[in-house]
């Protein structure tokens, strides 16, 4: 984008001003990651002596990443939250995208009807309460299943689908039923390739919604199955201690700071890895999802 | 009808998880609101609670603790919308000023980054930047000034939160903004040139008349959630400042249920919030339409 003709070339100040503006901007994102990635890669007597924290490791080690990954607690809440957003991921795309394909056909009786009571579910959450009751009455109180049965399928994320595929020309449906095709043919072999950069976007909200959830693990699951931000949340937060397997005769250790900063690491890199795959389509699904709406 | 029915089988096959999804746990959901009119207890099953009325509402708005929990509520929502709300609008009016695309990029790109990280991190995160042991008291520790005491202090409770939310969403904000900012008529500002207006001119004549239906609709949707403050972020940190400072509906519902067991209650509570919630998403649309403006629905 360059200078349109109207506008007048900004003075130097202004220049400056802003570039100020937007460096401070950068550094107050990045800087708080900086120093949680240092401080997890440097050694804890460097830690302790600089009060906590460094933003520069003299000496940098992976030991907490060992102590990590040794087989305690924290590697199987890594496990569970992979699993978890594994399994919820897949599940809620496949229900999100059968439901938005249905939903956009006009000839299905009660289509329109369908939506609207959708909608109006957004609108009118339930609450936590009678939530936690329809958990609980179906039995899948500490089952996993209750991290994703319960979250299945995002409005939002359905609206935008749903978008998408209303805004596919409808020659296509039309072609594909002269042809013969059955409805499973046409979303799998029409609708599918032609939207794969939504649904990417969309599982990779999915993914990370599924990834960074706590609360529900929280309240309906006993600590041995919690995921790893749940994890994080009694231990680093509420400051709890931490179950190294290592330790025995003690049974419990606090641990070192540099190992709480390892685990947010952890809790992070997945994020920070698929990051760069979203944000390329991200605004436009937004867009599209808010303009819907 | 039969026969439409017939025909389409296999949509409404394909209909069959979600919709179950959405009967069960909202349907469903919304039907559990029922026990608070019982008297349930957690340890009983659904089928041996009795009807004891509204008697626990006449309890709820008899209870200090709620309305405590309320005035919290509408505290932290009225610093939200004071100081966070324009924070996107000004960080979307300096990314559109930028004639360079890359940097552009490279600033969105950062900015938008906090939105996917959990609260749970972004709490963690915030505590070791300004914890007691943290970063900046290490800082002025270390250049002989006196520490200054956020995490933990119920008086520093309120301006933290909105300070960890303009941290975490100011960026992903602008989306919208941005996207309104683009649609401006750039016919409207070669003219307004010609006629001579200066920046500040056309910034209050062209700009801001263009993207005022977006903003008046994002304010009828923040009004409409004026009792949702950001639930998880509020019971992260609560503990650490006690009820007095930290307790929003939401945590209120929480530990009045989940963790005391007082499950009637607790959905009276949540009643309560969906009521008001819907009677001003009511009314805020009412106000815009009074505007002249679109609102959210019509």
């Amino acid at each position: 984008m360059s200078r349109p003709a109207w506008s007048e070339k900004p003075g130097p100040v202004t220049v400056t001003a802003k570039a100020v503006a937007l460096t401070v901007i950068c550094l107050l994102v990045t800087v708080p990651f900086l120093v949680v990635v240092a401080t997890s890669l440097a050694s804890p007597e460097e830690v302790t002596a600089n009060g906590g924290w460094v933003l520069w490791p003299q000496h940098p080690t992976l030991d907490a990443y060992r102590e990590i990954f040794q087989g305690g607690q924290v590697t199987r809440a890594i496990g569970v939250s992979a699993g978890i957003t594994i399994v919820g991921t897949a599940a809620s795309l496949t229900a999100t995208t059968l439901l938005a394909y249905a939903l956009s056909r006009p000839q299905l009786v009660g289509g329109r009807k369908i939506m609207l009571g959708i909608l109006f579910t957004f609108l009118f959450p339930p609450g936590m309460i009678p939530a936690f009751l329809v958990v609980k009455e179906l039995g899948l109180l500490d089952s996993y299943a209750a991290l994703i049965a319960p979250v299945l399928v995002n409005v939002f994320n359905l609206v935008i689908i749903r978008g998408f595929i209303q805004g596919l020309p409808a020659e296509l449906f039309e072609a594909a039923r002269l042809d013969g095709a059955s409805e499973w043919k046409v979303l799998r072999h029409v609708v599918v390739p032609l939207s794969k950069a939504v649904l990417a976007v969309v599982g990779l909200f999915y993914a990370v919604s599924y990834w960074n959830a706590w609360f529900h693990a929280s309240i309906y699951m006993s600590d041995a199955k919690w995921p790893v931000q749940q994890l994080l949340r009694t231990y680093i937060i509420s400051g709890a201690q931490l179950a190294d397997p290592s330790a025995s005769e003690a049974g419990m250790v606090s641990a070192p700071e540099t190992v709480r900063m390892a685990v947010l690491v952890i809790a992070i890199i997945p994020i920070v890895v698929i990051y760069p795959f979203v944000q390329r389509y991200f605004v436009k699904g937004v867009l599209t999802g808010a303009v819907k709406s | 009808m039969w026969r439409r029915l017939v025909r389409d089988r296999l949509l409404w096959l394909f209909l069959l998880p979600g919709l179950a999804y959405f009967l069960i746990f909202h349907l469903g959901a919304a039907l559990g609101m029922g026990i608070a009119f019982t008297d349930y207890w957690p340890g009983g099953g659904i089928g041996e609670a009795s009807w004891t009325g509204p008697g626990t509402f006449g309890r709820m708005f008899g209870d200090p603790d709620f309305w405590h929990a309320v005035l919290n509520t509408l505290e932290i929502s009225l610093l939200q919308l004071v100081f966070f709300f324009p924070v996107p609008l000004a960080l979307a009016l300096l990314l559109h000023s930028l004639t360079s695309t890359t940097v552009k990029r490279f600033v969105q790109n950062v900015v938008y980054l906090p939105h996917f990280i959990s609260w749970v991190i972004v709490v963690a995160v915030f505590q070791q930047i300004l914890g007691g042991a943290g970063v900046l008291n290490g800082f002025l520790a270390d250049n002989g000034m006196h520490t200054i005491d956020i995490i933990g202090n119920p008086d520093a409770f309120k301006p933290l939160l909105v300070a960890q939310i303009i941290w975490k969403d100011s960026g992903w904000g602008t989306i919208i903004f941005l996207a309104a900012l683009s649609q401006v008529d750039d016919t409207l500002y070669e003219a307004s040139v010609v006629d001579g207006a200066g920046p500040w001119r056309r910034f209050w004549h062209v700009t801001l008349p263009s993207i005022r239906p977006v903003i008046v609709l994002l304010l009828v949707m923040r009004l409409g959630e004026i009792l949702s403050v950001g639930f998880e972020q509020v019971l992260l940190q609560r503990d650490a400042v006690g009820p007095a400072a930290g307790e929003i509906l939401d945590t209120f519902v929480y530990y009045k249920g989940i963790v005391g067991g007082d499950f009637p209650y607790a959905a009276a509570a949540g009643i309560f919030k969906g009521l008001v919630g819907a009677v001003l998403v009511y009314a805020a649309n009412k106000i815009a339409h009074r505007l002249g403006e679109q609102g959210v629905y019509r």
